[in-house]
């Protein structure tokens, strides 16, 4: 199986063009076809000499991988299904809200977190994704020119497939690349330390950390991973970080009935998070099969969100996208697809 | 902006060590020991690594806290970055390592330790700090020799060591995985804490299991490979 030029960097594919002879600038030309034109075969990356492009096709291919299914919700949000190398499958969604797109990218097949909430978790974890296999959920898919945001918030914990997901964000971000803002770009963690503050010296994207409760015996019940990042530490982190201006730290909160939605909650997450210019996204529960927990009801969910605005926490809602082909938060599976 | 680009929270940092014992107690399996210099929680973990270029990864420590060593259990992954030069190690040479730290600890209160492969490890650091007493150890294996330090576990654990193995037969053993164990039991206790550790399949499986056999989450702690 011949190697991708899809998911390469500019210095991976200038390094690729000289130990196979050609011009040092034919690394630039081939990132430009790469990510920023409507091709997909090496044939078609005319300004190479045709013995360039026989060269490349012989060693490589060019390494879009088509989608095998989309599924549309009422609502607009489609959920495309994607085949992976390795012959695996993985979900990508894409959110259109008035004049923005925004596509929910996975960054590993399954995941090892085991949250309790969260589906994606119960198929375990059968693969890292590649950066070519990540950049390639927003390049090949019909609405890939329209894409005004993206979030890594599908399958998987980025900061678990820590390289490929920066070199994704590379891709993503350079100028040779997609030369989207860092700004436009949202990656969210359950709180890998190590990772989470290399991204954050490497990367100008946002960062989302899931929250869920501010408790950390309640958070270890929820999230395996308490165990080994504890909440106080990642909070301890994020203070140690001077965010800036343009950059935004935002923090998931799912509201369950009765476990995370009461008065005494709100007081320790403005414990928690003072001194942290952020924003909380309250985000409605989306029951799954087996689940011990419950959504909490519109009354009290708006309830919270006035309480934690009233004590200076910036506070809203997000709606819930997708449901009916479960491509709404927590929902993302390919468990059925299997061997 | 970073407040410095080597900022680390104190607990992250490495710290030489050096090697006193690396043994393979299985094949692929290895039990690697260092002089222990500061206390932890059994169920706590370190973080190690051969250099301070290399990623470190998170092993739970399966020493006693009255052990002069601090041990770890790890599989060599084949084709892996830390494992295979790990395994290669030998005692006098030195290696890096985290201070322990981490949440997944017991109490002396009745509970059920359940574990997959070297998830036995942080249940052994507990059986070994004297806390096995009211414990019910449910490990579970591919093949027969999968079950590290079974003579002494089942020595002082009897009838509360059970050992599934889903590859091989043996007498004692129950044939199949735990999940498969679980699920034939018809008597799980719904009160006492459940502790788990292994991949996140297993992990995940069998807390649905329980759930679903009426034990409530709350009483369901977990801790997965990652």
């Amino acid at each position: 199986m011949k190697d991708s030029l899809f998911g390469k960097t500019l210095n991976e594919l200038t390094a690729l063009a000289i130990e196979l002879g050609l011009p040092k600038f034919t690394g630039k030309q081939m990132a430009e076809w790469l990510y920023q034109k409507d091709i997909s075969k090496i044939e078609e990356m005319t300004n190479l000499s045709k013995k360039a492009r026989e060269l490349l096709g012989s060693n490589y291919e060019f390494g879009l991988i088509d989608s095998t299914k989309v599924q549309e919700s009422v609502d607009g949000t489609k959920k495309y299904l994607f085949p992976t190398v390795h012959g695996k499958f993985i979900e990508t969604a894409m959110i259109p809200d008035d004049d923005r797109k925004t596509v929910c990218v996975s960054s590993q097949v399954g995941c090892k977190m085991g949250c309790l909430f969260c589906m994606t978790g119960k198929q375990g974890f059968q693969g890292q994704l590649t950066a070519g296999e990540i950049v390639n959920q927003i390049r090949n898919i019909p609405e890939w020119h329209e894409v005004t945001n993206i979030v890594y918030m599908g399958m998987g914990e980025p900061f678990d497939n820590l390289d490929e997901v920066l070199k994704s964000l590379e891709i993503l971000t350079s100028e040779w690349g997609f030369a989207m803002s860092p700004r436009r770009i949202t990656v969210s963690t359950i709180g890998i330390v190590p990772g989470m503050m290399t991204f954050l010296n490497q990367s100008e994207a946002h960062l989302a950390v899931s929250l869920h409760t501010p408790f950390d015996d309640e958070r270890q019940r929820l999230m395996p991973v308490q165990v080994a990042y504890p909440l106080a530490e990642v909070i301890h982190e994020i203070k140690s970080w001077d965010f800036g201006r343009q950059r935004r730290i935002s923090f998931e909160y799912i509201v369950f009935k009765g476990l995370n939605d009461s008065p005494r909650h709100v007081q320790e997450l403005s414990k928690l998070l003072n001194g942290i210019r952020c924003r909380i996204n309250l985000i409605r529960f989306h029951p799954i099969p087996g689940t011990p927990l419950e959504g909490t009801d519109e009354n009290t969910l708006q309830k919270f969100k006035d309480e934690l605005n009233d004590k200076g926490i910036l506070t809203t809602i997000r709606a819930s996208r997708g449901l009916d082909i479960y491509a709404a938060c927590g929902l993302l599976s390919t468990k059925e697809l299997l061997g | 902006m970073p407040k410095t680009e080597e900022y680390k929270a104190p607990h992250l940092e490495l710290h030489e060590v050096i090697i006193t014992q690396n043994q393979e107690i299985s094949p692929e399996v290895h039990l690697i020991s260092w002089k222990r210099t500061s206390d932890f929680h059994p169920g706590q973990v370190v973080k190690i690594s051969v250099d301070t270029q290399t990623a470190p990864r998170i092993y739970s420590i399966s020493s006693g806290n009255d052990d002069s060593e601090i041990s770890v259990l790890f599989n060599v992954k084949e084709g892996g970055h830390l494992t295979p030069k790990l395994a290669g190690m030998i005692p006098g040479m030195k290696i890096w390592a985290t201070k322990p730290y981490g949440s997944f600890t017991d109490t002396k209160k009745p509970a059920w330790w359940i574990a997959t492969g070297t998830g036995i490890a942080p249940f052994y650091s507990m059986f070994r700090s004297g806390m096995a007493a009211n414990k019910t150890l449910i490990h579970g294996v591919r093949k027969l020799n999968q079950f590290y330090f079974e003579d002494e576990l089942e020595w002082a654990m009897g009838d509360r060591y059970i050992r599934c193995c889903s590859q091989e037969e043996s007498c004692n053993v129950f044939p199949g995985r735990v999940t498969k164990y679980l699920s034939e039991r018809n008597d799980l206790p719904t009160t006492i804490n459940y502790y788990l550790c292994g991949k996140a399949l297993m992990v995940v499986e069998v807390r649905d299991l329980l759930i679903a056999k009426g034990v409530p989450y709350q009483n369901i702690l977990a801790e997965i490979y990652f």
